[in-house]
């Protein structure tokens, strides 16, 4: 019986397909965010010659890897891609503000389950987070999808990562992924894709921290049944008990611990507790993976009363507009900016090491983000620590890696 | 001859071209042939010729789905990539844009500056001193699309995609 992969892909192939099948698909959304759109607007016209989108109300074009635009060039080619969103009559743009691609597409209703979805940013497996196939391609490749409305893949085998039981306290989707990443290592999922079962309990946003990480894994694609999320698609993708994995990974949530990823790779993960004293200069809360108002609330909920370590800056920027008018409605954003946190515009935000948050050699940065790669945030001499939302309150609180179970349920903050 | 750049395991993508050098950045996308591995290895880009060889260890590209990776390598005339295990989307932006990757593990039997003749038809480096390397052949529906010169030239020359059945 098939993989969620199998039975996706068979739809969009219009016949039964098995992994290791090459098969041409037709492609139900593409995204195309502005970084890359420029070069993919001139392939699609120029070297592809083709003069139109195959179908404009399944394009989304998302303006969020430097939103808004930090210099006259990056402002050019802003304004040069809205031009071509209305000569090309495509419904869906989303403009500076409104957020990152990924969980705007969810939350507008564009992203659903059973959907082949192309994007050109590698996180567009984060699409797995309502049961769709979600996968990053390039520009060429966006290109020829944007012409034809289809491509074509080699149908992936399925790695499941299968947790059990319930997160302790302090610790979340974040440490699952990152623990995931520790065990199938940065190579361990290319070519296939990843299935992530036994997280029902999760919602839509908190499932796409673990797609948009599967990537990290080297994985085509990041699956989580849509169960209990009621949402309706071309196809409802379930888990077949007959199904052929190339590998199941079992992780107990009770035994997790916070895990940090240290640089400068995602895979060199470790038990917090394992990692000894660091000294943390900014404290970055955002991106696709966690910037979403679950994250925002948790920080929030460690942060509430209390005020950042002297010295360390708190950079929060919300995932989406949504997410941010959530926080703000709710009290969770007063939190944090009487914490001395501060905003910024919701969007990829220093993810990429573009503006609002670059770093300097020497500084250290503990980020809820997905990279850790040298160089990623700014500065090669600048040190990133990836971890989740709690972790990242508790350290903006301590000025050190710090374990969130020790600063949270009123216990005191321990100054040193 | 061409020239053996050697490197590690999980090569990515920040570090063939960081971000803040995409041509998003750039007043001239031209400038892009100066960045590769500018900061990961700034005597690069000053001094690959046309031809030249990246040898490299496993999950090479791994990373962000930047096409501008594999176009500055191209820019400065990479003739081939070989490593153990690509990174999927690097693989694709590579196949796509014409460069020939290899599927073989060479780093325990080239060093960084060896001088050798790469056979791309036959799949064969031939060393400064003779030893001959045989790399395995992509399978067919790969080398169709570097015989094509690329994806598109491929597309515009079949009308179809890669394994499909013409």
């Amino acid at each position: 019986m098939p993989t969620m992969s199998e039975q996706i892909l068979s739809r969009v192939a219009g016949r039964p397909v098995r992994a290791g099948d090459v098969v041409t698909a037709n492609v139900d959304l593409v995204m195309v965010h502005d970084s890359l759109a420029p070069g993919i607007i001139r392939i699609l016209h120029q070297e592809l010659g083709a003069e139109r989108v195959w179908d404009p109300q399944r394009v989304a074009v998302v303006i969020d890897h430097v939103a808004p635009a930090a210099s006259v060039q990056t402002a050019e080619k802003q304004q040069e891609v809205r031009r071509w969103v209305r000569a090309q009559g495509i419904p869906n743009l989303f403009d500076v503000g409104r957020g990152i691609s990924h969980p705007v597409l969810v939350e507008e209703g564009l992203a659903q389950p059973g959907m082949l979805i192309l994007g050109s940013d590698s996180h567009s497996t984060a699409y797995g987070c309502v049961g769709a196939f979600g996968s990053g391609m390039g520009s060429t490749d966006i290109a020829l999808a944007l012409a034809t409305g289809k491509t074509w893949l080699r149908v992936p085998e399925t790695i499941v990562v299968r947790a059990r039981g319930t997160f302790g306290f302090g610790v979340g989707p974040k440490d699952l992924a990152l623990r995931a990443a520790r065990l199938l290592r940065a190579d361990g999922a290319t070519y296939a894709a990843i299935e992530w079962h036994g997280v029902e309990q999760l919602s839509v946003m908190e499932r796409m921290t673990l797609a948009t990480l599967s990537i990290e894994m080297g994985a085509k694609a990041g699956i989580i049944p849509p169960t209990g999320l009621d949402l309706t698609g071309p196809l409802v993708p379930t888990v077949d008990a007959d199904a052929q994995y190339q590998e199941v990974v079992e992780i107990d949530l009770g035994q997790l611990e916070p895990q940090v990823s240290a640089p400068h790779y995602v895979d060199n993960v470790a038990d917090l507790s394992d990692l000894g004293r660091v000294a943390v200069d900014v404290v970055y809360l955002g991106t696709c993976t966690n910037g979403h108002y679950e994250d925002m609330a948790v920080a929030a909920q460690i942060l509430a009363g209390r005020r950042l370590a002297p010295g360390v800056r708190m950079i929060v920027v919300p995932a989406s507009a949504q997410a941010l008018q959530r926080a703000a409605a709710d009290g969770t954003l007063a939190t944090l900016l009487a914490a001395g946190a501060t905003i910024g515009t919701p969007g990829c935000g220093a993810c990429i090491g573009r503006h609002m948050g670059v770093l300097a050699p020497g500084e250290v940065c503990l980020f809820t983000g997905n990279r850790n790669f040298r160089g990623r945030m700014g500065s090669p001499e600048a040190q990133i620590y990836l971890a989740s939302p709690a972790v990242a309150a508790a350290t903006a609180l301590t000025g050190y890696l710090t374990d969130p179970r020790t600063v949270m349920d009123g216990q005191p903050v321990v100054s040193q | 001859m061409a020239r053996v750049w050697l490197f590690g395991p999980d090569i990515n993508t920040d570090q063939i071209v960081p971000g803040r050098y995409a041509p998003y950045m750039l007043k001239d996308e031209s400038e892009l042939r100066r960045y590769p591995f500018v900061e990961h290895r700034p005597d690069f880009a000053p001094n690959v010729r046309p031809g030249d060889i990246i040898v490299a260890g496993k999950n090479f590209g791994c990373g962000s789905s930047r096409e501008y990776a594999p176009l500055a390598l191209r820019m400065v005339g990479v003739g081939a990539i070989i490593a153990p295990l690509f990174a999927r989307i690097f693989f694709r932006n590579a196949l796509n844009l014409g460069i020939p990757c290899f599927t073989a593990d060479l780093t325990g039997e080239l060093a960084d500056g060896d001088e050798v003749e790469l056979d791309l038809e036959q799949g064969r480096i031939t060393t400064s001193d003779g030893r001959v390397i045989h790399l395995p052949p992509p399978p067919l529906f790969l080398r169709e699309v570097w015989a094509a010169g690329g994806i598109v030239p491929f597309y515009r020359q079949y009308g179809r995609f890669p394994g499909e059945v013409a």
